[in-house]
């Protein structure tokens, strides 16, 4: 027993991610967190989703379950459960019961290398963003297994569709990703700080991937202006075509193809595909801070130093979370007076006071100190979380022919070109 | 053999997982070649393949297991099934899936055999007999300067090579660009 306790322990000064320095326990620990964390955002996700599309719609979105929709997420969860669970009779049976698990299984272990701090990621690989790479690659099979294995005429076009688009923009992707790696490499003089440390290769792994950012003193996203910005424009387009989101939602096109590739799922396993969608997009979304945005480093860590200035970007998280506790007690105060809403006005009123109570604990110093870098990971997730809801409201769906142009025609060249000028630039800087 | 490995990085059950990974590869090669549906084979072989990404993994090669998911069992095996979709199952479902050739799948079943005997007999001899130094922290990093130099000229022609490749296939498949 005493040994058990002296092993879980031996990890708590350690400066590496747990499954760096070996210590089982607490990798089971943090998979555990992550699995846990992934799961509430895919909830919160798929309620923020449907209000925000709906603001943006000039309509109220879901207003019935719990105060403003507030337990919609859960109410759906429960009927999903519930519903029947129908396989086609001329389905073949195995795959299409193990094609969701296929696109879940995908989603969530890149998540294995996600840093959402210098030690807060489950463990640190040297080949980290290819892993990420490789793995959510690895969904495109599931779908198209459903597709194929339904038997039926909207699933496999749908499936035909999505391989055809994401091996596709892989490719793009892929440039975007090599000119951002090649970034780490380049210790040049130019105007963008030198890394003495720097050995002269770059690394692959995505905790090596922020600190290069911080030692060469610039996010990728504005190194050798436009170039990163370039990239990471591309990135920033292939990820929603990888992620089978609008305006590429092609592959589940609801107007030509009912529901594409899921069209014969139904209950648990329909609920599956949507949990494997978002975690893909949250996935992406995090390789595309980690790439560009500095992963978890706050804006302006090289520029606005010192402790007053680390004091405020400190009180951030703190300030968020009241700030939705407030936005919480102005919903309670306009909720109607009438006896049928006082449930959920004091549902609410609830709601309200634990999101301040975990503000008032984000202040806490020790508190404040260790949540700094994931809260700024998230943050920034949470802001590409948001652009793929706005351009879920804002773009008409592409027709397939214009994806593939934009795809091979247009974002492919780009990203060789600035591929080649970073190369360039690097040797020249 | 762990003098480069961090010190809490010791691998686990090494045994253990070879003969699972192994009979994973095995297991899937065989349903590769016994199921009629050109699907099933397909969904077998990535499978293998997979197992296969974690033998490198287990030879500390994390690049070249990566490589090989990247490529092989998202890349290569989904334009695969894309083709086999395409084709007409019903048909090929029907048709006889071993042709019979009993002679000359004996012989070169034989001479693989014997190869493999060979190898484990004479392996010590043949192979000298030297771990290969687990550098995983940089194995990356290691691939990348002998790619890019001790071996450019072998990349470069490669590469060279690829390429004339992609022209022929575009060349045959459009007579007019």
């Amino acid at each position: 027993m005493g040994q058990i306790i002296q092993y879980i322990q031996s990890y708590r000064h350690s400066d590496l991610t747990p499954g760096a320095a070996g210590n089982m326990f607490w990798a089971l620990v943090y998979i555990m967190l992550v699995f846990v964390g992934l799961s509430v955002a895919v909830i919160a996700m798929n309620w923020l989703e449907r209000k925000i599309l709906a603001h943006m719609q000039v309509r109220l979105g879901p207003m019935r379950v719990g105060p403003h929709g507030l337990l919609q997420p859960i109410a759906d969860a429960i009927k999903l459960l519930l519903k029947e669970d129908i396989m086609p009779a001329e389905a073949d049976a195995l795959i299409f019961w193990v094609a969701p698990f296929v696109v879940v299984l995908a989603a969530f272990t890149v998540f294995v290398v996600v840093p959402f701090g210098p030690t807060h990621a489950i463990t640190d690989m040297n080949i980290g963003i290819l892993f990420m790479l490789g793995v959510s690659s690895l969904s495109v099979l599931g779908v198209v297994m459903a597709g194929w294995a339904s038997n039926s005429h909207y699933p496999l076009i749908g499936a035909l569709r999505s391989s055809a688009q994401m091996v596709s923009y892989e490719v793009a992707m892929g440039m975007a990703v090599v000119s951002a790696i090649l970034m780490t490499s380049l210790h040049g003089l130019g105007p963008y700080g030198v890394s003495a440390a720097s050995s002269g290769t770059g690394t692959l792994s995505m905790i090596g991937i922020v600190q290069a950012q911080n030692e060469q003193h610039v996010w990728f996203l504005f190194k050798f202006f436009p170039l990163g910005f370039i990239a990471f424009g591309i990135f920033a387009i292939a990820m929603v075509a990888e992620t089978n989101r609008a305006p590429f939602d092609l592959p589940e096109a609801e107007s030509e193809l009912t529901a594409g590739f899921h069209t014969e799922y139904s209950g648990l396993r329909w609920s599956l595909f949507m949990l494997g969608e978002y975690a893909a997009m949250i996935a992406v979304s995090s390789i595309a801070v980690t790439l560009w945005l500095g992963g978890w480093y706050r804006p302006f860590a090289n520029s606005l130093t010192g402790d007053t200035w680390d004091l405020v970007f400190s009180l951030f998280p703190g300030l968020i979370f009241l700030g939705l506790a407030a936005i919480a007690f102005v919903g309670v105060r306009r909720m109607p007076k009438h006896p049928y809403f006082r449930v959920q006005t004091i549902g609410l009123a609830g709601f309200g006071a634990v999101l301040g109570l975990i503000g008032l604990i984000l202040f806490v110093p020790p508190v404040r100190d260790r949540i700094q870098d994931i809260f700024w990971f998230v943050a920034k997730v949470a802001g590409f979380m948001y652009l793929y809801i706005w351009y879920r409201a804002t773009f008409p769906r592409y027709r397939f022919d214009q994806l593939m142009k934009v795809g091979w025609k247009v974002l492919l060249p780009i990203g060789i070109g600035v591929l080649i000028l970073t190369a360039i630039l690097g040797v020249v800087l | 053999m762990q003098q480069a490995v961090q010190p809490g990085m010791q691998p686990v059950a090494t045994t253990f997982f070879f003969y699972l990974l192994s009979g994973f590869t095995l297991l899937s090669g065989v349903f590769v070649i016994t199921r009629k549906n050109p699907v099933h084979s397909a969904l077998a072989l990535i499978f293998g393949l997979l197992a296969q990404a974690g033998l490198y993994l287990m030879l500390y090669a994390p690049f070249v297991a990566g490589v090989q998911i990247i490529l092989y069992a998202g890349g290569i095996m989904v334009l695969f099934l894309f083709v086999i979709m395409l084709v007409n199952l019903e048909r090929s479902q029907r048709e006889e899936q071993f042709n019979g050739q009993w002679v000359v799948g004996l012989l070169a079943a034989i001479a693989l055999g014997g190869l493999f005997v060979t190898v484990y007999v004479k392996g010590k001899a043949l192979f000298p007999y030297r771990i290969a130094q687990p550098v995983e922290n940089t194995n990356t990093q290691q691939i990348g300067l002998m790619l890019y130099g001790q071996y450019m000229f072998a990349f470069e022609i490669a590469s060279l090579l690829l390429l004339v490749a992609i022209i022929g296939a575009v060349v045959m498949a459009k007579k007019r660009i």
